[in-house]
């Protein structure tokens, strides 16, 4: 088989396999791309996979760029991209339609009133998962109470927030470094 | 030209957009707010059907949001939008490897920026929660009672003791008793599955008012 093609099916099977993205897919990364076709080795996944992490974007289209680019050069990384959100767009793409149509219901509308409950206690578990890795010390507690300020009641714009926060993070950071203190 | 503005919308989502899952989200309810293509109670739906289908989260989310904005081109470019930034910054990153994610700027950086993506995530919850929970357009007429959707608030309840946070003294006994171990199983449950329940409930206990 072309090695392309080859690249594409297998990244758009595991995007097909993986619910909710992030660390659901590694699993099916192991057993596709580790064991099946040796593309990376376990060290080397979990490399890409804390770049993919510490690099913007969606988690597991990094994770796919890095290890096609690996294997197949510039054009492997964008293949096995496409092929990670094959699946998404068209499973996405058919029940936007479906809805669209359906959405004067009553019935629609109550089940999204209750799905909506639903969405806020995930985000919220979401959150007291990520405050525990994100907010490590006062200065960390700082920066997330002042960002949600500026966002929840102010409406700053995200990406202002962001740089803000790296900023604030570097210089948090050397100047504990002069303090004589390690992080 | 609405396909441009997609593109460079959802170029910036995929740029600045740290920490995987749902941290695209404060960026969409950015794009609501500029633009009038959809509405936050729209978002809400977009992100419970995102979490219930294939695919990673961020992705469905633009598909979805692309979509409902410019039909099924509009879900091609957003979707390409997004994704275009990793391709960039992969490939440049993928040039030092290992010694990008050790280099102590990059640490310092990203100790600056996840508490900031705790952050935004949690306000695009209050907006969440703002519409499904609160009424706070009643309380001029009828006062603090009628502010919260008790209803909503009752279902949020369950749902939070069986999927939130280990609650105090759960996963701390060695012989954990029935009850510890029923909510620890209910932890395991895809949240799909607690989607559509809440869709069940919602339907039979007429969530909308409708």
């Amino acid at each position: 088989m072309n090695v392309y093609l080859d690249l594409f099916l297998t990244f758009a099977r595991i995007g097909g396999l993986t619910f909710g993205g992030g660390y659901a897919m590694l699993p099916i990364l192991q057993r596709e791309v580790v064991e099946k076709r040796g593309w990376a080795s376990n060290e080397e996944l979990m490399d890409y996979y804390a770049i993919g992490q510490c690099t913007p974007g969606v988690i597991a289209v990094n994770t796919a760029t890095f290890i096609g680019l690996k294997n197949r050069g510039v054009l492997g990384g964008i293949v096995a991209t496409l092929g990670v959100v094959f699946p998404s767009l068209l499973i996405i793409t058919v029940i936007a339609a479906f809805i669209s149509n359906f959405a004067d219901l009553a019935v629609v509308q109550n089940a999204f009133a209750g799905v909506r409950v639903c969405v806020c206690v995930l985000i919220v578990n979401a959150v007291v998962k990520l405050w525990k890795k994100s907010v490590v010390d006062l200065p960390a507690l700082f920066i997330c109470l002042a960002v949600f300020l500026c966002s929840a009641f102010f409406s700053v714009t995200p990406v202002l927030l962001v740089l803000f926060a790296g900023v604030a993070g570097v210089i948090i950071q050397t100047l504990k470094g002069k303090g004589g203190k390690v992080q | 030209m609405i396909f441009l503005e997609l593109f460079f919308r959802f170029f910036k989502a995929g740029l600045f957009a740290v920490g995987g899952g749902l941290a695209t989200l404060p960026f969409l309810y950015e794009i609501s707010d500029a633009t009038g293509w959809f509405s936050h109670a729209q978002l809400a739906d977009m992100v419970a059907i995102s979490e219930s289908t294939p695919g990673p989260i961020g992705v469905n989310m633009a598909t979805y949001v692309g979509y409902s904005s410019a039909g099924l081109l509009g879900g091609l470019v957003a979707t390409l939008g997004l994704i275009t930034p990793s391709v960039i910054v992969i490939m440049i990153v993928a040039r030092f490897l290992r010694s990008f994610s050790d280099n102590k700027y990059v640490q310092a950086v990203f100790y600056g920026l996840r508490p900031a993506s705790t952050a935004l995530i949690a306000a695009a919850g209050y907006s969440v929660l703002k519409i499904s929970l609160l009424h706070l357009d009643l309380f001029s007429t009828g006062g603090l009672a009628a502010v919260f959707d008790w209803k909503g608030l009752l279902l949020a309840l369950v749902l939070l003791v069986l999927t939130g946070p280990q609650l105090p003294g759960m996963g701390k006994s060695k012989e954990p008793n029935a009850l510890v171990k029923l909510l620890q199983s209910c932890r395991k449950i895809h949240p799909a599955a607690y989607i559509a329940l809440s869709a069940v409930v919602g339907i039979l206990f007429h969530f909308a008012g409708v």
